[in-house]
């Protein structure tokens, strides 16, 4: 096909040629062209079908307001759908086709539904598919996702790459036209960090699409060197391709960089940069937009706006068709009528709504004045109108131009209201601007071009004086007031077809008389009633049509109908964009522990805890699945010695003269009188009583303390101590430092940790079970120097110490302890032997203190001081929380020996029937005790402190199981606490 | 949003972390002799009011400060910035 409506002029560069395909048929262009400009240079006038009815549809404007012309593009995992053709470059390479048909674009086996459409008028869904209920899931859903939704996803991983980042200014001016490139050059000139930002490739607006002259020459020719003396500046950032979307709090503005959507491949950089962009103050000159009328059958390919008509004509050098008329009710769309017969396109007739004279001259064109068009013919495309006075004009193209209105979209992202100005029969922005905004040129009602440039530089003369800077000198230059007159004119009423309003939608005139027939009145019901204004245009060319419309039916003014909010994002952003870099294994920052490359190196399977990967087993040659690691490295450790990395847990380093009041108050239980070199476990509750946290905090001097939390509860628990050192006891002394990242820890556990220990621990130090005895502390040092600290703590209920060293020596110190605990047969052991040992030990973690129980749920109840001031005591003593008969944490092992406990599993009476009223408690932790030999859990049960040796019924209806269980001491083994302590 | 941090300057409010109600400072005594029924107004019962509202952020990402933050939860409009320790101070929370 060859480039049958290509015409003089524009922006594009003939010199070069660009291939692309619609639909797998190959066509060019040139660069400089979009994807829609060089269809039609192409005489592709048909490129998509409507949503509801399937209709033929072809390009209608020139900029990101498009309706119609949305398109998959590109191919394989890049393939992208709903591309608007109209913003989309052309590159050597692009593949396109259209969307919303099933067989042919031009033989779309749905286009059925165009002669249904008496039945599918606003509203249908929720008449139609309301009953029978049964038949929804299996009938109505499938119909309406097969013929609904417009294009189709790869249903592959995005394989490109997307960022984000962050910007400062002073002053953010948001859109490149006239009123913007002249608020950019006074306040850059002025010496104000400035931020450009519009979403064209070309910056420029409108000055590219016209012929107006500024300062003496072509407009687009002023732009070019504004934008010359704009890039020049070091003050100054140009951000084309960039659309700012969406206006937030406090001066912070969204805003998307399109990077490589111009090019073949993103080349592995970024495609798109999600900015935000922190400004003192912003100047919206976003310009307008402009608006159909709706008459009979205005949806055909060839129906076009006026102002985009002339976009193509003057920009791309394209003519939308050869026979163009023009329908309008304003001065503008005569300049289209007058710019395309400077070019030699034929335009064979003006009709004007308006009894006027004509506005320009225009050779060659008939001026029909009171007129309007009441019907079109030619499905796939224009071939004639018919005129209100029955004369039919045959055509190929039609230029539709019903006012201008201005993007105040982002002055209404924080609840402002635009208002209503009659001269110029459009919404302007209202007073509530965000805080920070200024408004100028066409997006404030500034309609001209001499107004809008005046209007751009005095707006951000103000903006920067403001702030402090001086303002520019700026000259302003030549231009014309430009005639604008428009008078109100919506839909053709004379035209009995069906007029479309939103041809995104497929809502009609019909559709709002019917929807305001049926009481659907306010602007908010009238858009979800009949889906006027939504989808990916947001009905920018739609809304305020149907809104008059409205208007008309209920006898009341536009502004008193009012509009609908408008809410971020301007034009559509990709999720992909808003994720950024966080997705998949990088969705958020996760942390290995120090001895990380050590577990991998020796067969670590990882398990994420929290952010942390932490060893869960070290699988060995032979073993057949998780339990035969578990169960060896659980026996291992309790027949000689063990070590696993603990770091995870959290730490925090506290000082102060007051360290150990403030301990006394953030802990349930007495930290006042711990004497140096001493460990205590301390029990943390929330000030509901219901316990929170708990740990082990060593005194390593008379005013410095280390405390461990979970590690799920690491950063909250600090947290909370700054809340309880800052807020409720403002003037103690003391100080906090996380030091969960500083500290390398290792537990040693087993009968040999002592006798290992001592090969690692320097001479110096005595850690005899005299003079380091259960639950003592210190700072040793190890290895010949290394600093060390030492603590006798146990959480698997052996003799046991953990021992720190700073964080870049613990991959090392990982290396020396198993060499020192080779004569051993010392064994590494994860999270899952960690946890089957303190299961067997009787110590509650995460699963027990859940945030359901307290103290006395416990078996901790009597640690609650109540001779103190402590966060939690109070509220812990309410009588309910205190109940006799409430749940007691114990053990539970199977009466069958050879059964395996379920975890979640709720205890019945023997005798009662497995409901809720006879519930007893139920089972936090479950685990295989190869120490045992079979099944051994932790649960709360009522009363079960005085029920030893009961057997009761553990009942998970979860999984449809039911065993006997006995009630037994939650120390199934060591129960009298002699191994840590040997 | 942005935060203007008493010591720090303007910060965006991504840096912080929300608690709520900056009543939680003042912590009823624990000795009084209706102190069960005080802890449980303290512990359960907040203002939530469409307008000013005086509340706690904690600056996690940042200097670990708490603040005492005034905003309108209409407008997002922040009207004043306290360190929440001076605060408490004022609050008489002094020991």
């Amino acid at each position: 096909m060859s480039q049958i409506n290509r015409i003089s002029g524009g922006q594009i560069d003939r010199a070069q040629e660009v291939k692309f395909t619609f639909n797998g048929k190959w066509m060019r262009g040139h660069p400089g062209d979009t994807l829609a400009s060089a269809l039609l240079a192409n005489g592709q006038r048909l490129v998509g079908r409507s949503f509801k009815y399937h209709r033929p549809r072809g390009i209608f404007t020139a900029g990101s307001e498009e309706p119609n012309a949305l398109v998959e593009l590109r191919k394989g995992a890049h393939q992208e759908p709903n591309t608007r053709a109209t913003v989309t470059e052309l590159f050597d390479g692009l593949h396109a086709n259209s969307q919303n048909h099933r067989g042919s674009l031009e033989h779309d086996l749905m286009a059925v539904t165009d002669f249904l459409s008496p039945f599918l008028s606003a509203g249908f869904y929720y008449k139609t598919f309301m009953w029978p209920r049964a038949f929804w899931e299996k009938l109505y859903e499938p119909i309406i996702r097969k013929s609904a939704g417009l294009g189709r996803l790869s249903m592959q991983e995005d394989p490109d790459i997307y960022d984000k980042g962050y910007l400062h200014c002073d002053l953010l001016v948001i859109g490149a036209g006239p009123a913007g490139l002249m608020a950019a050059l006074a306040a850059g000139r002025s010496g104000a960090r400035v931020i450009l930002a519009d979403e064209d490739f070309t910056l420029g607006g409108r000055l590219n699409s016209e012929t107006l002259e500024v300062g003496g020459m072509p407009g687009a020719r002023w732009a070019k060197e504004a934008l010359v003396e704009l890039a020049a500046m070091g003050n100054v950032r140009l951000m084309a391709r960039t659309t700012v979307y969406g206006a937030y709090d406090h001066g912070v503005y969204g805003a998307l960089e399109r990077c490589t959507d111009h090019l073949a491949t993103s080349g592995g950089k970024p495609r798109q940069i999600l900015w935000r962009v922190t400004s003192k103050r912003a100047v919206l000159a976003a310009g307008a937009t402009e608006r159909p009328i709706a008459f009979g059958n205005n949806d055909r390919p060839g129906v076009m706006l006026a102002g985009s008509v002339r976009s193509y004509a003057n920009r791309y050098g394209v003519t939308p068709g050869q026979q163009v008329a023009v329908f309008t009710n304003n001065d503008d769309g005569w300049r289209t009528a007058a710019d395309l017969v400077a070019k030699g396109v034929h335009v064979p007739a003006i009709i004007d709504v308006r009894d006027a004279p004509a506005v320009c001259d225009v050779p060659g064109a008939r001026h029909i004045r009171n007129a309007g068009v009441v019907d079109t013919v030619g499905r796939k495309g224009l071939k004639s109108v018919t005129l209100t006075d029955g004369q039919m004009i045959p055509v190929d193209c039609l230029a539709v131009s019903g006012g201008w209105n201005p993007n105040v979209h982002l002055t209404c992202h924080q609840r402002g209201r635009p208002t209503w100005r009659d001269d110029i029969s459009a919404f302007v922005p209202g007073r509530d601007l965000p805080p920070g905004m200024a408004v100028a040129g066409a997006a404030n009602g500034a309609m001209t071009l001499a107004a809008a440039l005046a209007e751009g530089r005095a707006v951000a003369n103000a903006q920067i004086e403001a702030l402090g800077f001086k303002p520019g000198k700026a000259d302003l230059p030549r231009a014309e007031d430009e005639p604008r007159d428009c008078v109100p004119y919506w839909h053709v009423r004379e035209s009995t077809k069906r007029g479309w309003l939103d041809l995104q939608n497929d809502v009609t005139v019909k559709d709002v008389k019917q929807s305001h027939r049926e009481g659907f009145r306010s602007v908010e019901h009238l858009k979800r009633y009949t889906t006027l204004g939504m989808a990916t245009d947001q009905g920018k060319t739609a809304n305020i049509p149907a809104l008059a419309i409205m208007a008309e039916c209920t006898g009341k003014t536009i502004p008193e109908t009012g509009t609908t909010i408008f809410r971020p994002p301007y034009t559509p952003v990709p999720i992909g964009a808003l994720g950024g870099r966080s997705r998949g294994r990088d969705f958020r920052p996760y942390r290995l522990t120090p001895s990380h490359v050590w577990a991998k190196n020796n067969g670590a399977t990882f398990v994420e805890v929290g952010n942390w990967l932490r060893a869960q087993w070290f699988a060995r040659p032979g073993e057949k699945g998780w339990r035969d690691s578990v169960d060896r490295e659980v026996l291992a450790t309790r027949k000689s010695v063990g070590i696993c990395d603990v770091t995870t847990l959290g730490k925090i380093d506290v000082q102060g003269r007051d360290a150990a009041a403030f301990l006394n108050k953030v802990y349930a239980n007495g930290f006042a009188k711990l004497a140096v070199g001493r460990v205590r476990y301390g029990l943390m509750l929330r000030e509901d009583g219901i316990a929170y946290d708990d740990g082990t905090t060593a005194r390593m001097s008379e005013n410095h303390f280390v405390m461990t939390t979970t590690t799920a509860n690491a950063v909250l628990v600090f947290r909370r101590l700054e809340f309880a050192r800052q807020c409720l006891w403002p003037d103690m002394d003391v100080h906090l430092i996380s030091t969960t990242d500083g500290w390398a820890q290792f537990a040693v556990a087993g009968p040999n940790a002592r006798n290992l220990l001592r090969k690692v621990v320097d001479a110096a130090h005595d850690i005899s079970n005299e003079a380091f005895p259960f639950m003592a502390c210190g700072e040793v040092t190890v290895c010949n120097g290394t600093p060390a600290r030492l603590f006798r703590i146990s959480f698997s209920g052996e003799l046991a110490y953990e021992v720190a060293v700073p964080a870049r020596y613990g991959n090392a110190m990982m290396d020396v302890l198993m060499q020192a605990g080779q004569e051993f047969d010392a064994t590494p052991y994860g999270t899952e032997a960690l946890g089957v040992m303190r299961i067997e030990k009787g110590h509650a973690a995460g699963n027990e203190l859940n945030g359901q129980t307290t103290a006395h749920n416990l078996g901790m109840g009597r640690m609650v001081s109540q001779t103190k001031e402590c966060i939690g005591n109070v509220l812990s003593q309410r009588p309910e929380m205190l109940r006799e008969d409430a749940v007691k944490l114990v053990g539970f092992r199977p009466v069958d020996r050879d059964r395996g406990l379920i975890a979640g599993s709720h205890f019945i009476t023997k005798g009662d029937a497995a409901s809720m009223d006879n519930d007893q408690g139920w089972m936090s932790s479950v685990a295989y005790s190869p120490s045992l030999g079979h099944s051994v859990g932790l649960g709360f049960i009522k009363n079960g402190d005085t029920r030893m040796g009961e057997i009761v019924r553990a009942v998970s209806p979860v999984h449809g199981t039911e065993m006997e269980v006995e009630i037994v001491s939650a120390h199934f083994i060591d129960p009298a606490g002699e191994r840590p302590r040997a | 949003m942005i935060i203007n941090h008493p010591l720090l300057g303007p910060r965006d409010a991504a840096e912080f972390v929300y608690l709520g109600d900056a009543a939680l400072i003042e912590r009823p005594d624990w000795q009084a002799r209706d102190a069960a029924e005080a802890f449980y107004e303290y512990g359960y019962l907040r203002d939530n009011p469409a307008g000013k509202h005086a509340e706690l952020w904690y600056h996690e990402q940042g200097d670990r400060s708490w603040l005492v933050v005034t905003r309108d939860t209409t407008t997002h409009e922040i009207t004043s910035v306290e360190m929440a320790r001076d605060v408490a101070r004022a609050k008489g929370r002094s020991k």
